[in-house]
């Protein structure tokens, strides 16, 4: 564990009060780590701010002394984008949880970062609701959804946090608070920051679009005898037109191990369940739920259970968002994966990952949204066994290829972190990296905010280069430059 | 005086080179697509740019993926002759600018409505280009051919430079291709209207019906000379019966002259045609949704000609040039305003004021994408 001089601390103390910076070890262990907690990481001291003008405070002191740090929200990330740097400042964001201003009127709402990702939908029920739905969102919050532009169950037919975040009020490296608003004229510098993984600044400040609850909703699980069936299935709901608002496939491993965890009766005789959704007004909800069960039927579908209740839909809901969690009942350990496919390749890559987890004697288990072909592969292994949980990261890093090979993405909704830097140079070349870089320097030239994450190696921002030429509009001084 | 050399390129690789090669000779570039929003933006003289590069033969559509509802546009790709193709299985960009030749202007490209973020009525759902834009080939003016995002409609590796590209004006280089999600074609569809002379009833109704779960397609006020009205459409299953039962909530709002309109495409027509004006001032307002009275009675002070989204607070406001200033200081506190287009002469402040925090912030990232300085210089926001 590095340290860091007396006089930065005291400077640390005197901005966020003596109880709210952490030095000591043990104090410090609960930031070392995310939520992939096999990286792991001592911060020189974590910081607790209160209030936007503490966070702003803490960067440029930090600033002051180029010392590196790290914001983090509830610490739920599934990528290591927030394990903290030996020698910075982790800023837990954990405090600052108000939410500030609601204004349904204008269906928006204005929270501080540490605000859960849940709340924000409690908080404008019943008239209204936050689409963007993690399985994490009773803790998660919503600073961090923003830096990995979190994704979620609802996101087929919602659209991710990137389409909801409306305003934000950023703390950049050098400590410049930027007001980032959507409808401002300029670059969409919003656009740039929402999933950015805490490598351009800090929001401090978060302004959300909030969208009318729909009228109706109905929920179903359909069984069927294996992926390939429902895979057919999603394909025929969405080439009939039909937009639900979630479509999650589990396989026959998840199905048991969410089984053991709720108890919800799925069959277990079932080589696949989906769980599907449509939401929306009543007219269209009703002739769309009757074409949806048919065109289950016609896949194959082993049974159909429709929720009769707001219970039934609750524990059918819990089951799925269950299946990551409960996987510890059927295995000691597991690898989470997060690759994106064009879902008409789903069936070919389910086949692909059977064969490799056959080569590597392994039992891989199957959650996704399968509406936008965003599969989370759970590689199970027994940590007890030495070599196991290597042998684990080598067959999801082979899945992550097997994806992206297929057209699609190393991560949909996780984010890159440290876990699947190695990995972007399987999706882009040096000069795609470079372009990255190019927006990072222009937000962050000296690398403090959330170092080590997202580029595969460490790079430095160079002096602009290019001839100085004046403007017109400088000349005629309307205009100057920086 | 300088000539302006005009270069199509047919390639990728020949329009980084024809970018690297006027920045290594210091020679200013006007990037071009069809050539519908030339006047957009800060007016610069023909002669400030050295040579014109078009995108005119980047015009493949380079992949139509049906079944996973996304699609790869070359830059020059008429947006009409996309949607054509698109709509040949039930699909379409759900994204709706005028396409069609209004006064001088030619139909645009894609690459041009992405890279003037220009969007139309659609945009009350689906959003604008940023929201459907899920990856972009770009050059850039050292040579650079780089991508970012990819073909998939979900995905988070890598900074989001499509974004960053759409709206840009061309100052950070050249847009090649983009890839796009797709969307259900959503036919039939019907519009629910309503019309009231009162200002206040109009906004009312704008608020309500915004907040009305009928999923809409559009929500559309239309406003001129004290008098107005607001369009609500519905697609797809039931589109009538929702169209129906909208228009009876219109009735509970005190609108008058309520009725369901089937065919509707004349009327969302005339709502896109509003946003073009060959002749007078097109001002862009944002303000918040619930300050749409204002928005008019402003522009019902210079006599301005409305057509907005309810739900979104943008509204676009034909007016005659001199008419600008007034209306942009009766505007609530907080709202931004953009001169889209003015007859060439006039001088306007177009992009309004813009916090220096943030200007300063936009200047960096011109300097680290286009560090040569030749990408349309002068026609963005503070002279980027």
């Amino acid at each position: 564990m590095a340290s860091l001089p007396p006089q930065f601390l005291a400077r640390l103390r005197h901005i966020c009060g003596e109880r709210f910076v952490l030095v000591n070890e043990q104090e410090l262990a609960t930031y070392r780590s995310d939520g992939l907690l096999h990286y792991r990481e001592v911060p020189a001291a974590a910081v607790l701010p209160a209030t936007a003008e503490e966070v702003r405070e803490v960067v440029r002191a930090c600033f002051a002394e180029r010392v590196p740090w790290v914001a983090r929200g509830a610490g739920t990330g599934l990528s290591g984008g927030a394990l903290p740097v030996a020698d910075g400042v982790l800023i837990a964001l954990s405090r600052m949880r108000r939410i500030l201003e609601i204004d349904l009127e204008n269906g928006r709402v204005v929270v501080e970062p540490g605000v859960t990702n849940l709340a924000i939908s409690k908080a404008v029920a019943p008239t209204h609701f936050y689409p963007p739905d993690p399985s994490s969102q009773i803790v998660c919050s919503i600073g961090g959804n923003i830096a990995e532009n979190s994704g979620g169950a609802h996101c087929f037919k919602y659209g991710f946090t990137t389409n909801y975040v409306t305003g934000l009020e950023v703390v950049l490296s050098d400590g410049t608070v930027v007001e980032l608003r959507r409808d401002d004229p300029g670059y969409d510098l919003l656009g740039a920051f929402v999933g950015s993984e805490g490598t351009l600044g800090v929001a401090t400040r978060i302004t959300l679009r909030v969208v009318p609850a729909p009228e109706t909703v109905r929920t179903l699980v359909a069984f069927f005898t294996d992926t390939g069936a429902a895979g057919d299935a999603v394909s025929a709901i969405v080439d009939a037109g039909i937009l639900p608002g979630a479509i999650e496939m589990m396989d026959s491993l998840s199905i048991e191990a969410a089984e053991q965890a709720t108890g919800a009766g799925y069959r277990r005789d079932a080589g696949a369940a989906l769980l599907i959704e449509l939401d929306g007004p009543q007219e269209r909800c009703l002739t769309g739920f009757e074409e949806l069960v048919a065109l289950c039927g016609e896949a194959g579908a082993l049974d159909i259970r429709i929720a009769q209740s707001d219970e039934e839909r609750e524990l059918i809901w819990r089951t799925r968002k269950a299946a990551f969690a409960s996987m510890g009942r059927i295995a000691p350990g597991y690898y989470v994966q997060d690759g994106v496919i064009p879902r008409t390749r789903l069936a070919e890559v389910l086949r692909e990952i059977d064969a490799l987890a056959g080569e590597y004697d392994m039992r891989v288990a199957n959650v996704f949204h399968a509406g936008d072909g965003n599969l989370h592969p759970l590689v199970c292994y027994d940590s007890s066994q030495e070599g196991e949980a290597e042998r684990a990261e080598e067959l999801s890093g082979l899945i992550m290829k097997a994806c992206v090979d297929a057209g699609g993405s190393i991560t949909g909704e996780h984010g890159v972190g440290v876990d699947k830097k190695s990995y972007m140079p399987s999706m882009f070349s040096e000069k795609d990296l470079e372009a990255f870089q190019r927006l990072r320097c222009a937000f962050d030239p000296h690398g403090l905010a959330n170092p080590g994450k997202v580029m595969p190696t460490p790079r430095l921002c160079g002096e602009v280069p290019g001839p100085y030429r004046e403007h017109p509009l400088e000349r005629a001084g309307v205009a100057e430059r920086f | 005086m300088a000539t302006v050399t005009t270069h199509a390129p047919a390639t990728f690789e020949e329009a980084a080179e024809a970018l690297a090669g006027a920045a290594a000779e210091g020679r200013r570039v006007r990037i071009v697509g069809a050539g519908s929003k030339l006047h957009w933006g800060n007016p610069t003289d023909a002669a400030s740019a050295d040579l014109e590069l078009r995108t005119t033969a980047l015009n493949e559509i380079v992949e139509h993926n049906a079944g996973d509802l996304t699609a790869t546009l070359q830059a020059g790709v008429s947006l009409a002759d996309a949607q054509r193709t698109f709509a040949e299985v039930g699909q379409t960009l759900a994204l709706d600018p005028p396409l069609v030749a209004i006064g001088s202007y030619p139909p645009p490209t894609i690459g041009g409505v992405v890279a003037t973020g220009d969007s139309g009525p659609l945009r009350h759902r689906y959003g604008a280009p940023r929201d459907l834009v899920i990856g972009a080939t770009v050059a850039l003016s050292d040579g650079t051919i780089a991508s970012s995002g990819g073909k998939v409609i979900k995905n988070v590796a890598g900074y989001d430079l499509a974004k960053l590209f759409s709206g840009s004006f061309g100052t950070l280089g050249l847009i090649l291709s983009v890839s796009v999600r797709l969307h259900p074609l959503h036919d039939p569809s019907a519009t629910a209207v309503g019309a009231t002379d009162h200002v206040h009833t109009l906004a009312r109704a704008a608020v309500a019906l915004a907040a009305f779960p009928a999923e809409l397609e559009a929500l559309d006020i239309a406003w001129h000379g004290g008098r107005g009205g607001i369009l609500a459409r519905c697609g797809g299953r039931e589109a009538s019966r929702r169209a129906q039962r909208t228009a009876e909530r219109m009735l509970e709002l005190d609108l008058e002259g309520v009725d369901v309109a089937e065919p509707d495409e004349p009327l969302w027509e005339r709502q896109r045609a509003g946003q073009r004006s060959p002749d007078e001032a097109l001002l862009r307002v944002s303000v918040p949704p619930a300050q749409l009275a204002a928005v008019l009675l402003a522009a019902d002070a210079a006599d301005a000609t409305v057509v907005g989204r309810a739900a979104l607070g943008t509204s676009y406001l034909t007016l005659a040039p001199k008419a600008v200033a007034d209306v942009r200081r009766r505007l609530p506190q907080g709202a931004t305003s953009v001169v889209l287009d003015a007859p060439p002469g006039v001088e306007l402040d177009r992009w309004g004021p813009v916090g220096e925090p943030a200007l300063r912030l936009m200047r960096r990232v011109k300097q680290r994408f286009d560090p040569a300085g030749i990408c349309n210089p002068g026609v963005f926001v503070g002279g980027i």
